[in-house]
């Protein structure tokens, strides 16, 4: 059974549609990622699981319905949405932040297992933790959001374009970092980017949105021989 | 009041000290209205008003029920937090969202919903509200302090201490600044933002109580009696900059002194008290509008 679901859900800002009915699955274990240009639908889709824009259809977590949930009760269920930007707590501290990050957690002990063991990936935070998270880099600031999602010990966790305005090398550490995330602790993952090469490349599956619906998807070594795909989003 | 010590320069230290008390007021008023603009972006006008409801609770108590005031103290700042809360939910909660210039003819409703209830309950005729403190003044190298003046500085440095330590080192202390200031990223994390307005607005109407119930013993107690202390607390609050909860307490602290020192030097100064504070205002928001530690406020647009 997948982890997560959706089924024909829609949602709008106001009177504009962003969703015109997005289907998709999301096993457990794996890493799926949704690409697609610039509005076509990839945040919101992020958001309408989390319950940040109003959707309607089905959206199953675990084979239970969480469509039309609260933020603060999807986060409760163990999905951690880093978005777009970042949402860096910018005039808290680093350590502040990863607090905020387990703030709907009662387990203590296990809050501070998960802590080291988000320090092992980014091992930098530890020297780092009382500085102000506003004077940290725009890499940084990318880390420090996952590190911050994995201090709920998330079951899925949802990243919104982790590579938006960093350098490419920095891109490919955090990629790296992110398929370590899942294949270290089972993490499901479904990543959204604009960067198909590297989502192809981190993902096992695809789905590539187009104008708020879903018009391709399937195995990513699939998809990065399909000719469209190569065209429009890996830039041959 | 204490008799005023023939030399000069003892006189003066003793204004700058009676001052600082009166800061300590104005600090806590103050540090309220922060806590509430920070939380939505709106200068509750209603502060001072529910802080002088609170006194009047906390009056009543004293006279009608002859509680003590180690009793009366707590329990009113209990029930002003308690009030808070229902006010945010009631009140606040229906307009989240909207545009500040409804909440703040919302506040500005709560303030003649509060004074005209207040008149209503208690009467408009000035009471006088007994002092936890004696009045007899102690000597210090010279100077005439009064305990009155002591008392009050202590407990408004005990109650923004506790503040402090609550917001600086306690997990919903850090979620309340996170929702004020990030309530997308809060959300996220499963933070309840809207709640914790309400119980900002619950601490805010707390500060204000203990506020009201010091410095009611100096003043009379009457439903207008918060209104010139709400204007100083707004002039301590834009001076230390009105995002910023230290500059609340620095702010307050000077125009305490200030006023102080106003009322005492300017011939008829005790009337000049307001104007002054709105001179220092306008001042403020003229030559440094961030205030004395504030950040500039900078919106993208």
């Amino acid at each position: 059974m997948a982890l997560l679901e959706l089924r024909d859900v829609k949602a709008s800002y106001g009177a504009i549609r962003a969703l015109h009915g997005v289907s998709l699955k999301v096993e457990e274990g794996s890493v799926v990622a949704l690409l697609g240009a610039n509005g076509a639908g990839k945040t919101t889709t992020l958001r309408a699981i989390t319950g940040m824009v109003k959707a309607t259809g089905e959206i199953n977590f675990g084979g239970k319905s969480i469509t039309g949930k609260a933020p603060e009760d999807v986060a409760r269920l163990g999905i951690a949405h880093v978005p777009s930007g970042r949402g860096t707590m910018t005039q808290l501290t680093v350590w502040e932040n990863l607090q905020m990050g387990a703030y709907v957690r009662r387990d203590r002990e296990k809050v501070k297992a998960d802590y080291e063991k988000a320090m092992n990936y980014f091992p930098w935070i530890r020297q780092r933790r009382d500085q102000v998270a506003a004077t940290l880099s725009g890499g940084e600031q990318q880390m420090l959001a996952i590190a911050r999602a994995l201090m709920l010990n998330p079951k899925l966790l949802l990243l919104d374009e982790p590579s938006l305005g960093l350098a490419p090398i920095v891109v490919r550490e955090i990629f790296e970092i992110v398929t370590a995330i899942n294949r270290d602790n089972g993490t499901t993952i479904l990543v959204v980017e604009q960067n198909a090469n590297l989502a192809l490349r981190s993902a096992e599956i695809a789905y590539v949105l187009e104008v708020g619906r879903v018009i391709l998807s399937g195995k990513s070594s699939e998809l990065a021989k399909n000719e469209s795909i190569r065209k429009s989003y890996l830039g041959d | 009041m204490v008799e005023l010590a023939s030399n000069p320069v003892l006189d003066f230290i003793q204004q700058v000290v009676s001052g600082i008390a009166a800061g300590g007021v104005y600090a806590s008023l103050a540090l309220a209205l922060v806590l509430i603009y920070r939380a939505m972006d709106v200068a509750n006008f209603a502060q001072g008003e529910m802080a002088m409801f609170s006194t009047f609770v906390a009056y009543t108590m004293i006279t009608s029920f002859h509680l003590p005031f180690a009793v009366v103290f707590p329990l009113t700042i209990l029930i002003s937090f308690a009030g808070g809360v229902v006010i945010e939910r009631v009140m606040i909660r229906p307009f989240e969202g909207k545009p500040i210039l409804t909440l703040v003819i919302v506040t500005l409703a709560l303030f003649n919903l509060t004074n005209g209830l207040a008149g209503l309950v208690f009467g408009y005729i000035l009471k006088d509200f007994p002092s936890p403190f004696s009045a007899s003044p102690i000597i210090l190298g010279g100077i005439y302090i009064g305990q009155q003046d002591l008392g009050i500085l202590a407990f408004c440095l005990v109650i923004l201490s506790i503040v402090y330590v609550f917001f600086r080192f306690t997990k919903v202390g850090l979620a309340m600044r996170a929702a004020a200031l990030y309530p997308e990223s809060s959300k996220l994390v499963g933070v309840r933002v809207s709640w914790m307005l309400a119980l900002g607005w619950g601490l805010a109407a707390a500060i204000g109580a203990t506020a009201g119930m010091m410095i009611a013993p100096i003043t009379f107690l009457d439903p207008n009696f918060m209104q010139p202390i709400l204007l100083f607390a707004f002039a301590a609050a834009v001076l230390g900059g009105i995002e910023s909860p230290l500059g609340a307490v620095l702010g307050g602290l000077l125009v305490g002194v200030l006023l102080a020192l106003v009322g005492t030097y300017l011939p008829a100064g005790q009337n000049l008290r307001i104007p002054f504070a709105l001179v220092v205002i306008v001042a403020v928001l003229l030559i440094r509008p961030a205030g004395l530690i504030g950040r500039a406020a900078v919106k993208r647009v």
